[in-house]
């Protein structure tokens, strides 16, 4: 059952990113262009996942625990340091440049294109990479 | 290469991936982020969790097969980039969500629908390298 409603949680997801037009590199390369080829449509895009999202988390955040777990699972980090603000500007350099994020990258498997495997591929690497740095450098205190 | 702009899909797309979301959360207790759910299957401590996140993965892999059955088509998948620039864009992203802690889903979506601090200095980041990364290849360094 829980690997039931994962799946279809996991296809609605798809379904979204599918329809939404995140799924495809050049629509979200032109959201960025704005000075040339501007496509405003990724905009609506994060406009409609909020405006679903956060009426829905109030609600779900108001109740004791979720359906099939003890406990709501949140990040109870709320420092704002170097390495969110440097590895999210990274983030977005790599964004720009292959127009792929993680999550338009992993529903797009399901098209069968080689660039994604090849993105999905570089971006597993540098997963491991930046775990090899991390392992090197010392690390913040487990919150 | 231009895109036509889609505020409807784009929107209802996006109310799909907020519902993900939402649903995500009221039976698992979990934030839906693309990064988690990869970097996630690379560890060996919780194999409860790995499958949840494999099923997650299966679901999404299967938005565009549902997509096609729908509409007798694939969603579109257009690379305006060369498979060098898919390769370092996609090593880039990895080291960036690893350090950044999550990606447009996490952070975009999740973090800021709880209004969590972090994930909305996350979104500012990676938003205004990606604008700036299109704006330089495609004006500054491709005019």
């Amino acid at each position: 059952m829980r690997l039931l409603t994962a799946l279809l949680i996991g296809l609605v997801f798809g379904l979204g990113i599918a329809i939404s037009g995140m799924i495809n590199p050049a629509k979200v390369l032109n959201f960025f262009d704005l000075a040339g080829t501007w496509d405003p449509s990724l905009a609506f895009v994060m406009g409609g996942a909020l405006a679903v999202a956060i009426p829905g988390y109030r609600l779900v955040l108001a109740r004791p625990a979720p359906a099939f777990e003890p406990r709501f699972q949140l990040p109870d980090t709320r420092v704002i340091d170097r390495r969110l603000v440097l590895g999210s500007a990274t983030f977005g350099v790599g964004w720009g440049i292959a127009g792929f994020c993680p999550g338009g990258a992993l529903p797009a498997i399901g098209t069968g294109d080689p660039a994604v495997f090849l993105f999905l591929a570089a971006l597993i690497g540098g997963l491991f990479v930046a775990r090899a740095l991390q392992a090197c450098s010392p690390a913040r205190k487990p919150a | 290469m231009e895109t036509a702009f889609t505020p409807w899909a784009s929107l209802g797309g996006g109310a799909l991936i907020g519902l993900a979301a939402v649903l995500l959360m009221a039976l698992h207790g979990r934030i839906l982020g693309a990064t988690g759910i990869l970097s996630g299957l690379f560890r060996l401590d919780d194999l409860s969790d790995r499958r949840l996140r494999a099923a997650l993965l299966v679901g999404m892999a299967a938005g565009p097969l549902v997509y096609l059955m729908a509409t007798g088509q694939m969603p579109v998948i257009d690379l305006p980039i060369s498979n060098l620039a898919v390769v370092v864009g996609g090593l880039i992203v990895g080291i960036g969500v690893s350090y950044g802690g999550g990606c447009t889903s996490g952070h975009g979506v999740c973090g800021n629908a709880r209004f969590s601090r972090r994930s909305m200095v996350a979104t500012v980041c990676f938003m205004a390298t990606a604008f700036a990364t299109v704006f330089v290849l495609r004006h500054v360094v491709g005019a």
